[in-house]
């Protein structure tokens, strides 16, 4: 019986590892992604030097250099910051960002923890994650951290009331809060997807999530041009990395999300029996990678938003446009619920 | 049921983890050889003035509260979301009402200005 509850202790610390591992590999090579694709749409190489033993590989070996050079620098603490929580923001940062991915269906059945309020959980922790950006900008001390902060806070609350009010959408669409389910109450081919009943809210959620990541063209909290590098301005070496990860880990978790609840994530766009037809975790990542390269392929396009701007179009454009078609969709769901797979 | 949270748990005790493995690695690998300079706050090469904690403008206030009230509303439509194909006419009716009420507070908001930024 012992033997037993360690043994699925163990299997368990095993399964997490095998999601942690490959999601730091590919936050990596994300960042190198990101800097080739952009290099490309602007007529650069991007970094194509760091390979491996002599060979250059196309620079494939630059998030590696990159991770040491971080880690091999010094963190250095402001003279008049508290020291705890100096130190404690990139934690909740990471950790936060990390453990939302404790629910996240990869393919029918492959989950680490299929509760039955898994959105609700990926909500507290993505919400949780704003603590890490106020501890941050409050405990370093700084004028610039402080001012990177609240701007950062301020926007991602903003935009968070829009996407929670898309994932209402969602749940009149699937009738549940699993994220298993509500891939599987998508099956029948792209038609059966939610994007198509949800359109705005797909959209909607889609942009709030890049605010809430706080990339650009909504990236204000770090704009070089006003406030050097916002609430992380004092981090360097290892703190810095933290935030680093924490932040593209959410941006994966984001698109992936995007992925499960609109556009129907290991579930293929065909119907019938051939082999493009079969769901697949193949489909969840290709789909998720569609998401993160409009991401990179944003912040190769559009200029940063002023502030004012920002706010106006959370408050006063998202959260209408959010709150009638919830009750478009509602009112769908009740009267004709075959229009929306019900 | 809660057995199905115990990988939850764990996972997030693994992040922390992680997380604090990561900042020991930088802390044993660093240099530490800090000075006065390489300390102080940054600000464009000045010395810092005062104390960084100062005021701040009023609408962060307001656009917290604000998020409280409709984060709520969030937080109870979830289950009647999850639920409407059972409660049927009479759970859209009861919801609009609430819905309703809360849109008249925003426009009340929007009117007064508590959504300017200029």
């Amino acid at each position: 019986m012992i033997g037993d509850q360690v043994w699925l202790l163990f299997w368990t610390l095993i399964k997490i590892v095998a999601i942690v591992l490959p999601l730091i590999i590919v936050v990596a090579y994300l960042t190198y992604a990101e800097r080739r694709v952009i290099g490309f749409m602007q007529g650069r190489m991007g970094p194509n030097r760091v390979g491996l033993f002599g060979f250059k590989l196309w620079g494939l070996a630059q998030p590696f250099a990159d991770t040491v050079k971080l880690l091999l620098k010094e963190i250095i603490f402001p003279a008049n910051a508290n020291k705890f929580l100096f130190l404690m923001a990139p934690v909740i940062t990471l950790a936060t960002a990390f453990a939302a991915w404790a629910v996240v269906p990869f393919s029918d059945g492959l989950v680490l923890a299929d509760i039955n309020a898994g959105l609700v959980y990926i909500l507290a922790m993505t919400s949780l994650g704003v603590y890490g950006v106020i501890i941050a900008g409050w405990a370093s001390n700084s004028k610039y951290a402080l001012l990177g902060a609240l701007r950062s806070a301020a926007q991602i609350v903003s935009y968070e009331i829009a996407m929670g009010f898309a994932l209402v959408g969602v749940l009149i669409a699937s009738g549940s809060l699993n994220l298993s389910e509500i891939v599987n109450s998508q099956s029948g081919g792209i038609g059966s997807w939610f994007f198509i009943p949800l359109f705005p809210l797909f959209i909607i959620y889609f942009i709030s999530g890049v605010a809430e990541t706080n990339r650009a063209p909504f990236d204000v909290a770090e704009g070089e041009s006003e406030i050097v590098a916002g609430f992380h301005v004092e981090y360097s070496g290892a703190a810095f990395a933290l935030f680093f990860l924490g932040e593209y880990a959410n941006m994966i978790m984001i698109s992936a999300l995007t992925a499960i609840m609109f556009m129907g994530g290991w579930l293929s766009p065909f119907t019938g029996d051939s082999l493009i037809a079969q769901p697949s975790i193949l489909w969840f990542f290709m789909k998720t990678g569609f998401f993160l390269l409009l991401y990179l392929w944003f912040r190769a396009t559009f200029p940063r938003y002023r502030y004012d701007q920002i706010m106006r179009l959370g408050w006063k454009i998202f959260i209408p446009i959010t709150i009638v078609w919830i009750m478009v969709v509602a009112v769908i769901k009740v009267y004709k619920p075959e229009w929306i797979g019900g | 049921m809660l057995a199905e949270y115990f990988p939850v748990l764990m996972f997030l005790g693994v992040a922390v983890g992680l997380a604090l493995v990561l900042l020991s690695v930088g802390f044993i690998l660093g240099p530490r050889n800090t000075n006065e300079e390489k300390a102080s706050a940054y600000e464009c090469g000045f010395e810092a003035f005062d104390d960084a904690h100062m005021k701040f403008d009023v609408r962060f206030y307001l656009v917290a509260i604000l998020f409280i009230i409709f984060d709520l509303e969030i937080a109870f439509m979830f289950p009647w979301a999850v639920i409407l194909d059972k409660l049927g006419a009479f759970g859209l009716v009861s919801m609009f009402l609430f819905l309703f009420i809360l849109v008249i507070g925003f426009v009340y908001e929007w009117k007064k200005g508590a959504l300017e930024w200029e």
